[in-house]
């Protein structure tokens, strides 16, 4: 079947700009409306931020001064000053390349890691997990092979709160996979005890957790007994990510079909095989998302640890907002917002390769 | 994986303190791992307040290394722990800290019920007001009606409630957990009145970007004796802790400074040659070398010393001696002779 | 920890020879939770006993006696009466309603909200959905601590002083120590006042059900929303009127360094609740978005081809699907935003965790009763949040038919 009726262009008012725009913006008259609204509300916010940021920003200067003029926007040479500190806290300074070498040494293992098409996944992880730790435990504490011994006390800015939250994150797993499978478990008190802390630990705010870290945990060790206290606040955290991450987990367990678990039954694998060999490596797949946005909430959530005396970056920021010399009422926003970038781009990051994952899934489902 | 047990059992023993019992065992526990874990403020100028790399300074932080000189020989010799509010005691009575040096009120509930012991005072302090000038406020009396910022978890919270009780004023206090919060909040205008401990208040108001627009009221409403704590039940310690604090007192009496303690070994004045170790065997009897004095004037120096470098005249904080002068200088400084 | 064994494969109809104890999965279940049960008790032991000695030997305070001991601290903001001269277990209550106002009202601020962001996401105008997906990964990636921080310092830095207050109508005013509003001072016959509304409520969900049932069975529907405005609204109206109006106001008056008297609505509370609320709102929008996005297509497309309009087909088709969906995740999120108010402790709002947990642990000391009594409360209040969403989430499921 032919068709018979000569081709005609559409109308104007249907394509290029101007059809886009009608099309998208102004459909309708309630529509037309909306986009006039929207237009005011990012111009208002826009020329706000550019204003604040740029225009009416302080770039030089020796001290808060400089930036006490009456209506002025960021304070950057606060930043500049005192970035340093941000990053490492007071971490020592002539120690401070081993600071970057972990994260090097992390970016290393990390970015292949991160790469679905790199091969060697094995070994990657193996690095991940056993060398990396130990190798970043030494550099930073440091009290062997020369290297100065640097107290936690010391340590600070970024580099506490990328700590405590991968810290936080490999020490919840183990247990979080453990409480999944006790919460599937068919052994009754294994199920209860695993629903009970899984629900204990939710109910509660991580705030009081923390509180828990600093004020009731000492008492609970024996006599004459006692623990770092960054250590004590990580323990907690990763008490309590166990308990998010074992839901997540929970969740690709789930979604396994039951004959995978009747095929290896069929084989005669023991409970161990079946489980790490057969269900957890699909189950762990398929919740990569959920485990990142766990992750996520749990790099925000570091910056907690500043209500019990640890100076995370949010914690430093703060504290030094309060330093005399830079004082001026630019230089708190200023803080806050430096401080709310980084964040920020950890985290976006984060949840756009949460995000591709998942896209790789669905699209490997979909086969 | 015998290395990596090796290395677990290497990050256990550095992260987890192995501390020997806490109780009648300080001192050997100290002297065992070589250093002295000392609790401090997390930050409050002239008292104990890190600089940007790190080193700790102020009138308690000295006092740590007075300890750590006495017991240990060496003034550096000291971990400081920064602690809050809220976590200070538990800190202690857990033998995280061996000494709580932490501008900290001695009083009869927390000598009875939280398991310490205050060792003396190192700084007669008292909870004054401060407002800004442009309120007109002259004293006190005037505040009703008036917001006040103060911090959670200190006797300073109780003691407000009190008098405006007393004085049948009315207020609405504005309760924050930490001291940099607090200031923050008043400077942005949120109170009409800060209250803390008057030398707080002082070291503070050099943190506001005008200092000379506010002025610190001239009532002192509470007894607020800082001091020292330790664990109760271990007299050894507890007998150090007070002696290192009396052993400044009596070298600032009998004129011996950082300067002259080296001259002053050859002194013939019997008093001073007892602080030396000299004559007597004071030292032993508290458990330690019979230097331990010298140790602590020479590496720290003395009560006046101290106070002078990090709150009084030799400070920007410049607050006078007033009670903390020597009772022969007409303040309440008072410390029992060595002998 | 512990490990099941699985159940053999259904074994052959004669059973080979009585096999070994330990083989038998049964048993070694038993035995697994026998040896966890053991080891919980002991670790429990272990601590108990630990802390028992540590207060002991150190001479530390233990026990609930402080609960109806004079507490000697004021609370800026307490719903029930509460002075210095009040007992710890006052300053708990008024912590606790403290905590469940910021929660109650945080809820549904965060409700509508992200109700709104979330539909603007699939709005068709383009720029709506991309302001509000920019706001949602704003907000949800940046920590709602700094953000909290940032309101409060942004609040407490553009509002001016108590004696430059900008004033607002009705007799309110706004200035750096919160927001005066004027309160309501009922008179005598104010009850009846109440009682007619009361009395409005019941009739006009009277009216609404007899309406539903007319037009399941006749198909005639009834304007609801007008009796219902017209019961609720001029019913008291008319006696409010009749009675000669008993009821007056408080106007806060500026006197020394404040306003006194009306309702003060402390910085602190609105920095709190613009916080939380933008904050959780923001995860509220993706659960809508999705919430929408899994209700099938067939669905909006025949509400189109009945000629509803997209305000209509949103509002009878797709949100009514969609709410079966939202709500679970939404459950967790409020309970999130009511685990979350405790970060007011960093801001200065009166909150439970600010006044139990902070000022109540630091007077008395006893950190183990108040830590313990703290997570027993935040768990009551999780647990009866997820009872009645589950009952509501059940409620929607049978309108399905």
């Amino acid at each position: 079947m032919t068709s018979t009726t000569a081709e005609m262009r559409p109308p104007r008012s249907e394509v290029g700009v101007i059809g886009w725009l009608r099309k998208n913006l102004f459909s309708s008259p309630t529509n037309a409306l909306l986009t006039v609204i929207g237009i005011w509300l990012i111009w208002t916010v826009v020329s706000n931020v550019v204003d604040w940021a740029l225009l009416h920003a302080t770039w030089e200067g020796e001290d808060g001064k400089a930036c006490s003029r009456e209506g002025a926007g960021a304070c950057w040479p606060f930043i500049q000053a005192k970035f340093s500190q941000f990053m490492y806290g007071r971490y020592p300074e002539p120690q401070r390349w081993r600071v970057d070498l972990t994260y090097v040494l992390a970016v290393i293992g990390l970015v292949p890691l991160m790469i679905p098409r790199f091969p060697g996944k094995l070994v990657n992880t193996l690095y991940m997990i056993v060398i990396f730790p130990i190798a970043a435990f030494l550099l930073l504490s440091g009290g062997y092979f020369g290297l100065p011994y640097i107290p936690t006390e010391l340590w600070g800015g970024l580099l506490v709160t990328l700590v405590v939250a991968s810290v936080g994150i490999a020490g919840a797993f183990p247990l979080g996979i453990m409480l999944a499978l006790g919460r599937r478990s068919r052994m009754p008190i294994v199920r209860w005890v695993s629903v009970g802390f899984i629900e204990l630990v939710r109910g509660v705010p991580l705030i009081t957790v923390l509180f828990m870290a600093s004020v009731m945990l000492p008492l609970f060790l024996p006599e004459g007994m006692t623990i770092d206290k960054l250590l004590r606040a990580l323990i907690m955290v990763a008490l309590f990510a166990a308990a998010y991450l074992a839901e997540v987990i929970r969740g690709g367990l789930q979604a396994i079909p039951r004959g995978q678990f009747e095929a290896a039954d069929a084989l005669g694998l023991t409970y161990a095989q079946k489980m790490g060999l057969i269900v957890l490596p699909q189950a762990l797949k398929l919740v990569i998302p959920g485990i990142v946005n766990t992750f996520i909430g749990l790099f925000k959530d570091t910056s907690l640890v500043l209500i019990i005396g640890i100076f995370d970056l949010l914690g430093i920021v703060q504290l030094n907002q309060t330093d005399s010399k830079w004082f001026s009422h630019a230089t708190a926003m200023t803080g806050y917002v430096f401080a709310g970038l980084i964040f920020w781009i950890f985290c976006f990051g984060m949840s756009r390769y949460s995000l591709f994952i998942e896209r790789r899934l669905a699209a490997s489902d979909r086969r | 994986m015998k290395p990596a047990t090796k290395l677990l059992a290497a990050a256990a023993a550095v992260l987890v303190g192995t501390a020997g019992a806490a109780s009648a065992q300080t001192l050997d526990k100290v002297k065992k791992q070589g250093n002295l874990s000392c609790g401090v403020n997390v930050g409050l100028a002239g008292f104990s307040a890190p600089d940007d790399k790190g080193n700790w300074t102020g009138l308690d932080a000295d006092y740590c290394r007075a300890v750590a000189a006495a017991v240990l020989g060496d003034a550096t010799k000291v971990r400081f722990v920064p602690t809050t509010a809220k976590e200070r005691f538990t800190a202690l009575q857990s033998g995280e800290i061996d000494v709580l040096i932490r501008n900290t009120t001695w009083t009869l509930g927390r000598d009875s019920s939280l398991g310490l012991s205050f060792v003396g005072t190192n700084y007669y302090d008292g909870q004054g007001m401060m407002v800004k000038k442009s309120l007109g406020v002259k004293s006190a009396t005037e505040l009703s009606g008036a917001t006040v910022c103060v911090q959670t978890g200190t006797t300073t919270e109780l003691n407000l409630a009190d008098y405006f009780r007393v004085n049948k004023l009315d207020y609405k206090p504005v309760v924050f957990e930490k001291a940099d919060e607090t200031l923050t909040a008043y400077q942005a205008g949120r109170c009409d009145v800060y209250t803390t401990d008057a030398s707080g208040l002082y070291a503070q108001r050099l943190q506001l970007q005008n200092p000379d627009e506010h002025i610190v009221l001239p009532e002192i409403i509470s007894k607020e004796p800082l001091g020292p704590s330790v664990r109760q039940g271990d007299s050894q310690w507890f007998t150090i802790v007070r002696w290192v604090h009396f052993a400044l007192l009596n070298a600032e009496e009998a004129g011996i400074t950082k300067a002259n303690v080296d001259q002053m070994l050859n002194s013939t004045n019997p008093d001073i040659r007892r602080i030396l170790g000299k004559e007597g065997e004071f030292g032993k009897g508290i458990g330690l070398g019979s230097d331990w004095a010298y140790q602590i004037i020479k590496q720290v120096g003395n009560y006046g010393e101290i106070f002078d470098k990090n709150v009084g005249a030799g400070s920007r904080i410049n607050i006078a001696r007033g009670q903390n002068n020597l009772w022969s200088k007409g303040g309440l400084q008072y410390a029992p002779p060595i002998r | 920890m512990t490990a099941t064994t699985n159940r053999p494969a259904p074994g052959p109809i004669t059973p080979p020879a009585k096999p070994n104890l330990l083989y038998r999965p049964e048993f070694r279940q038993a035995v697994y939770q026998v040896l966890l049960v053991v080891c919980l008790l002991f670790a429990f032991w272990t601590i108990a006993n630990n802390v028992a000695d540590n207060l002991a030997r150190q001479n530390i305070a233990s026990g609930f006696g402080f609960w109806n001991r004079t507490s000697g601290f004021d609370i800026s903001q307490s719903l029930i009466p509460y002075s210095n001269q009040s007992t710890y277990g006052q300053a708990f209550w008024a912590g606790l309603l403290n905590t469940l106002l910021v929660a109650v009202i945080g809820i549904v601020f965060a409700t509508v909200l992200g109700f709104l962001v979330g539909i603007g996401r699939l709005s068709s105008n383009w720029l709506i959905a991309r302001i509000c997906g920019a706001y949602v990964e704003l907000l949800r990636n940046v920590p709602l601590l700094l953000q909290l921080f940032f309101w409060y310092f942004a609040v407490l830095k553009n509002l001016p002083g108590p004696r430059q207050s900008i004033a607002l109508p009705f007799g309110a005013s706004l200035n750096v120590r919160g927001l005066y509003l004027p309160a309501p001072v009922p008179e005598p016959g104010f009850g009846a006042v109440l009682t007619a509304l009361g009395i409005g409520i019941v009739l006009s969900i009277a009216v609404a059900i007899w309406a539903r049932r007319r037009q399941r069975a006749t198909g005639e529907r009834f304007p609801v929303l007008w009796t219902t405005l017209a019961l609720v609204l001029l019913l008291p109206g008319a006696v409010y009127i009749a009675l000669g109006q008993p009821l007056s106001f408080q106007y806060p008056v500026l006197r020394g360094f404040n306003f006194q008297g009306g309702i003060a609505v402390l910085p602190e509370l609105m920095a709190l609740l613009v916080g939380l609320s933008t904050y959780t709102a923001s995860f509220i929008a993706e659960i809508v978005r999705a919430g929408i996005a899994g209700v099938p297509r067939g669905q909006r497309e025949a509400a189109n081809a009945l000629g509803l309009s997209s305000g209509l087909t949103m509002r009878l088709v797709i949100l009514p699907q969609a709410l079966r969906i939202i709500i679970p995740p939404l459950t967790s999120q409020y309970l999130n935003l009511t685990k979350n108010s405790s970060l007011a402790v960093a801001i200065g709002y009166p909150d439970f965790v600010s006044v139990f947990t902070g000022t109540v642990l630091n007077q008395t000391g006893q950190a183990v009763e108040v830590i313990l009594l703290t997570m027993l409360v935040f768990l009551t209040i999780s647990l009866i949040t997820s009872a009645f969403m589950n009952w509501f989430n059940k409620h929607i499921a049978l309108v399905e038919r």
